[in-house]
């Protein structure tokens, strides 16, 4: 099929920049562990979570699915140069599929998550993170946080198709991306927050995926809001529900808008 | 035959209200090359983004290789190479990258695409930089891999969107002598300029755009006789600007234009470098002395005040 091989063609460009810029690729990582270290030493000491290991155990899940759920503005803003570079036009006066390069797009983010999320999970284990259930349990979490940054990848392809400017992409990407986050059970406990906003966070699809690492950690999810209500009883059925309704949506409308593109 | 045919093709933007294309027809003959000379704005990339399939218009028929471009769009892209204004290649990769990418998407297998990049890499004189990220090139060796990129399967058409803008004149100098060779060879090119000395220099035909219409076809040279080729112009004192209006005007048989803030008369003359020296003698034998005088071979200026009655208005259509 030409479709696979001219996506895989796509993805192995990106690959390609990675070794052609390595600072990239570096930068890409250096912030994920910033945050680990930080979070690590900052909110660690004061945080009480009374879980065996300390906060380290509750915030690597969190830090996890924050940093794969940036891949939404990695995306957007590599999308939105091309755009501007005029390479996207070049793409599309090629005899290629045009789903090709939306999919090379998001694959080649998300393997780039597979080095982010490895050289994180080492920062983790370095200070302190020890996940207890297993490396089946483990290898499951990854995959999870794998797929649900390609699923926002998706979003990021057509956040990045629409902005006419590659700067707005930037401000547009964290205006989705840092609520989102922050919103959630990720970094503390949601009961600190007005009722409302508990609903909001316990409903965050950040939080239930948060919740479902957590849970294929082995750990007991204590930030979680209400307890009771279906995402924080099931968080691993939410989180899949909420990135197949994501792909439903985002993916023929990402294809379709990259089909009518033009800067 | 006709490689590329256009008709009556309508474009607007912004819900109607900017009107790209306003019934634009124009074809190419196989083989040749047309050149579609206009300003900023006329709508020369909205027509190249049409026929490549780029954009579909709001009404109008057109074909490419005799396939249409509304209901066949894939088929066309096999026949086609674009290179755009913007030079559409991957800046932080290398030269060599980047035709092999291509090549690759032109689904040719690995070796072939290898093959076809060094060819084409030494064929446009950047072998020495292959290797390097495009980021390291001059505009002019940029341009030339984005033309290199273009023919990597060796299309019946090729666009080449304002090829030579921005360049510096070597640069320009560099492109024209790459087209050329690529017309020796008998493609079929489709090119838009904005200078009217680029069209003359490359193109068989000339198509010039105004506001999205056709306004003007022709041979250059059928359309600098419409411009009434050379223009006069001399630049005399306040006191002499009268009779030196009626001596340009009988020398060249044209109604002279004054700029008065200049003091500047000019006129269209046929026979060039003659009439500049009748119109000096009779100066000449009137007492009257030139401040300046001199002959201007026609600008695209000339060809838009002649065809519209104004001049080329430059303004930006995003599209």
């Amino acid at each position: 099929m030409s479709v696979i091989s001219d996506s895989i063609v796509i993805t192995k460009r990106q690959l390609l920049q990675l070794s052609r810029v390595p600072e990239v690729l570096i930068f890409s990582t250096i912030q994920p562990v910033m945050f680990v270290l930080l979070f690590r030493f900052v909110f660690g000491g004061s945080i009480e979570t009374g879980q065996p290991g300390g906060y380290v155990q509750l915030l690597m899940p969190g830090i996890f699915v924050q940093t794969v759920a940036f891949t939404l503005a990695a995306t957007a803003s590599g999308l939105a140069e091309d755009m501007k570079k005029g390479l996207i036009d070049r793409f599309r006066s090629l005899p290629i599929a045009r789903s090709a390069l939306t999919i090379g797009r998001t694959l080649g983010d998300s393997l780039l998550n597979i080095v982010v999320l490895a050289v994180m999970g080492l920062t983790g284990y370095l200070v302190g993170w020890r996940p207890t259930s297993g490396l089946f349990n483990v290898a499951l979490a990854f995959l999870f946080l794998l797929f649900f940054g390609y699923a926002l990848s998706w979003v990021g392809i057509y956040i990045g198709l629409s902005a006419r400017d590659a700067r707005v992409v930037q401000n547009v990407s964290f205006l989705v991306t840092f609520p989102l986050t922050f919103l959630s059970n990720a970094f503390a406990p949601t009961t600190g927050m007005p009722r409302p906003l508990q609903y909001v966070a316990e409903w965050n699809p950040v939080s239930t995926m948060v919740a479902a690492c957590r849970q294929l950690f082995g750990l007991e999810n204590q930030f979680g809001a209400t307890a009771g209500s279906f995402p924080s009883e099931n968080p691993l059925t939410m989180s899949l529900i909420y990135m197949a309704i994501i792909m439903i949506i985002f993916v023929p409308m990402s294809v379709k808008k990259y089909k009518n593109a033009s800067n | 035959m006709k490689s590329v045919i256009a008709e009556n093709l309508v474009k607007t933007y912004n819900k109607g209200e900017v009107k790209a294309l306003d019934g634009l027809s124009l074809d190419v003959e196989e083989g040749t090359v047309l050149s579609v000379l206009g300003p900023n704005g006329a709508g020369k990339t909205t027509t190249v983004r049409i026929l490549a399939t780029l954009l579909a218009p709001d009404s109008g028929r057109a074909s490419v290789g005799g396939i249409d471009v509304i209901a066949h769009p894939e088929k066309v892209r096999e026949v086609i190479g674009l290179s755009g204004q913007y030079a559409a290649v991957d800046e932080t990769l290398t030269g060599w990258d980047n035709l092999v990418m291509f090549g690759r998407l032109y689904h040719l297998n690995k070796k072939a695409a290898i093959k076809r990049a060094d060819e084409l890499l030494e064929r446009f004189s950047l072998t020495d930089s292959a290797k390097r990220p495009i980021k390291t090139y001059s505009g002019g060796m940029r341009r030339r891999l984005d033309l290199a990129a273009s023919l990597i399967v060796q299309p019946k058409v090729l666009f080449l969107d304002e090829p030579t803008t921005g360049l510096d004149p070597r640069g320009r100098q560099e492109m024209w002598g790459v087209i050329e060779e690529l017309v020796k060879g008998g493609v079929t090119l489709l090119l838009t300029t904005q200078y009217l000395e680029e069209a003359d220099q490359l193109a068989d035909d000339i198509v010039v755009i105004d506001h999205g219409k056709v306004i003007a076809r022709g041979s250059s040279d059928s359309l600098k006789k419409e411009v009434g080729g050379e223009r006069l112009e001399v630049v005399v004192e306040q006191s002499n600007i009268a009779k030196t209006l009626e001596i340009v005007a009988r020398v060249s048989g044209n109604k002279p234009t004054l700029d008065e803030g200049l003091r500047k008369i000019s006129a269209p003359v046929s026979s060039g470098s003659l009439a500049l020296m009748e119109v000096l003698r009779s100066m000449d034998s009137d007492g009257i002395h030139p401040l300046d005088v001199g002959l201007k071979r026609p600008s695209l200026d000339d060809v838009f005040m002649s065809l519209t009655g104004h001049a080329a208005e430059v303004e930006e259509v995003k599209s």
